[in-house]
């Protein structure tokens, strides 16, 4: 009970420094402490969101497409080869370094080369989100797997349990918890990744339609794209945080 | 209803010899614990008889039939609890069932028959963490025996209880195997605790680790609730620090 009620004081101070910051940015606006055409006040982006908002729905669609897409793969890309690395340590010795070193390119310089590569349409978005989600999930899962306890896998051994009944039993649910907070961190860089390579470009999504008000100096509409990025970033992670309670009924029970 | 036999065991890591030339036997419905200082062979042993480990020389038998270096034919309990967080009490016990094929659902039910036996009514639908650390050594012992009811190898089960948790579970544990009458193996090295609840007493010493000395208790089971209290207790106790 009084934790609830810390969870609830807690939000509400988040919830006022929201609400400070937006109140003084109105009143600078409408001061006119800044030019307008620099910062719009947070009532003409309200008012840009609501206007723009069958645009915006209707790019925010290819763009959460491509983002699914590439997670999905994402996901099932590093899945694969964190349990074939945990499973040969050959493989891992191999690989890892590679691994790493995909994570140092930076995403704004192979985005253009994927687009010479394979076009406008979605393939390269899709593999540039792949590029960049896939790490923190084999990472996370490799690193789960390994941090398994050997005392518990001796044990099943002496039940006679095989490779995959143990990694069935132990190494993988004993991941999960890792596995969740690296999909949280996957999920955001998704739809940054999907928005990036849509800047380089493309037809459709919110990065297309970003670049076209901003060469058209829409700041109201820039910021209105702004935050709809961020808001459905935000959805999809509290989105992954239902699933994870959803998949780990034993965390939320009382001691 | 087994007999589990240890025939000139000898185990080495590298060049190192652990444990040399151990005989033991485990007669039916006996509890023989395994007395000695830490670290003098006496896990080693029981990765050998549960097949973990193979030996460098030597067997292990069960009812006749040889068993070395095979897992899964003689069960195991370490002094950790071990129970999966992410289980129910009864999923945690009926694990060794299902790892050995059986339906889940099926497992439950067969795990589910001995709950009250041992003390555990209630606590199906619970997490591990949601139970005392006496209970949850309950629930390792009764996953143990799920996994086999022919011999059961209890590895300091009670070491990291509290001394009050401890005896309850000592009257427990005596109580529970009057009934179900598991043959047992037992790591301690706690002499009270070995004297109290076992037939036989093995001692387990130097190094490399050697069978010395055999010592039968004859104190008849069930055991007086006092029985800690007693001269021959004390005497058991002497007759053990002397030749340890």
């Amino acid at each position: 009970m009084t934790k609830k009620l810390q969870n609830i004081t807690s939000k509400i101070w988040s919830l006022a420094a929201v609400a400070a910051i937006l109140i003084v940015w109105q009143a600078a606006s409408t001061a006119g402490a800044v030019p307008e055409f620099m910062l719009p006040a947070p009532a003409d982006v309200v008012r840009a969101f609501v206007e723009d908002f069958p645009a915006l729905a209707a790019n925010a669609r290819v763009t959460l497409m491509e983002a699914f897409a590439g997670l999905s793969l994402g996901v099932a890309i590093g899945f694969v080869m964190a349990v074939l690395m945990d499973r040969f340590r050959h493989l891992y010795q191999a690989f890892y370094p590679l691994i790493v070193l995909t994570q140092t390119i930076p995403t704004v310089a192979i985005a253009p080369l994927l687009v010479l590569w394979f076009g406008y349409e979605m393939m390269p978005k899709v593999i540039l989100i792949v590029i960049v989600t896939f790490f923190p999930i084999t990472v996370s899962l490799l690193e789960g797997f390994r941090s398994a306890d050997q005392d518990t896998i001796q044990l099943l051994r002496s039940m006679g349990a095989s490779q995959l009944q143990i990694f069935r039993h132990v190494k993988f649910p004993g991941a999960l918890n890792r596995f969740f907070s690296s999909l949280r961190i996957a999920v955001s860089y998704a739809v940054v990744g999907a928005v990036i390579s849509e800047w380089l470009g493309g037809f459709e999504g919110l990065g297309v339609y970003m670049t076209r008000v901003k060469q058209a100096f829409a700041f109201d509409k820039m910021f209105a794209v702004i935050f709809l990025i961020s808001a459905i970033s935000l959805i999809l992670m509290w989105l992954v945080d239902l699933i994870q309670k959803w998949c780990m009924p034993w965390e939320k029970t009382e001691e | 209803m087994s007999e589990l036999i240890v025939e000139n065991v000898s185990f080495a890591y590298g060049k190192e010899n652990i444990i040399e030339d151990i005989r033991l036997e485990l007669h039916n419905h006996e509890l023989v614990s395994l007395l000695g200082a830490s670290g003098g062979g006496k896990t080693t042993l029981f990765h050998v008889i549960s097949g973990l480990s193979k030996p460098q020389k030597g067997r292990v038998l069960l009812d006749g039939e040889d068993i070395t270096g095979q897992p899964g034919h003689v069960s195991y309990m370490l002094q950790k609890d071990l129970l999966l967080p992410y289980r129910t009490i009864e999923d945690n016990v009926a694990l060794p069932m299902e790892i050995r094929g059986m339906k889940k659902k099926e497992a439950r039910k067969k795990a589910g028959e001995f709950f009250e036996e041992f003390g555990l009514e209630g606590t199906q639908k619970k997490y591990p963490r949601q139970l005392s650390g006496g209970m949850r050594q309950r629930a390792a012992l009764l996953r143990t025996y799920m996994f086999s009811k022919n011999v059961a190898l209890l590895d300091e089960p009670f070491s990291a209880l509290d001394t009050l948790t401890k005896h309850d579970m000592h009257e427990w544990y005596l109580k529970v195997m009057d009934k179900i009458r598991m043959s047992t193996l037992f790591i301690t090295h706690d002499i009270e605790e070995a004297i109290l609840l076992s037939d036989r007493i093995y001692l387990l010493t130097g190094k490399p680790g050697r069978i010395t000395e055999e010592i039968v208790i004859r104190e008849p089971k069930p055991r007086r609730d006092d029985f800690h209290l007693t001269k021959e207790f004390l005497e058991y106790k002497k007759e053990i620090l002397e030749k340890l």
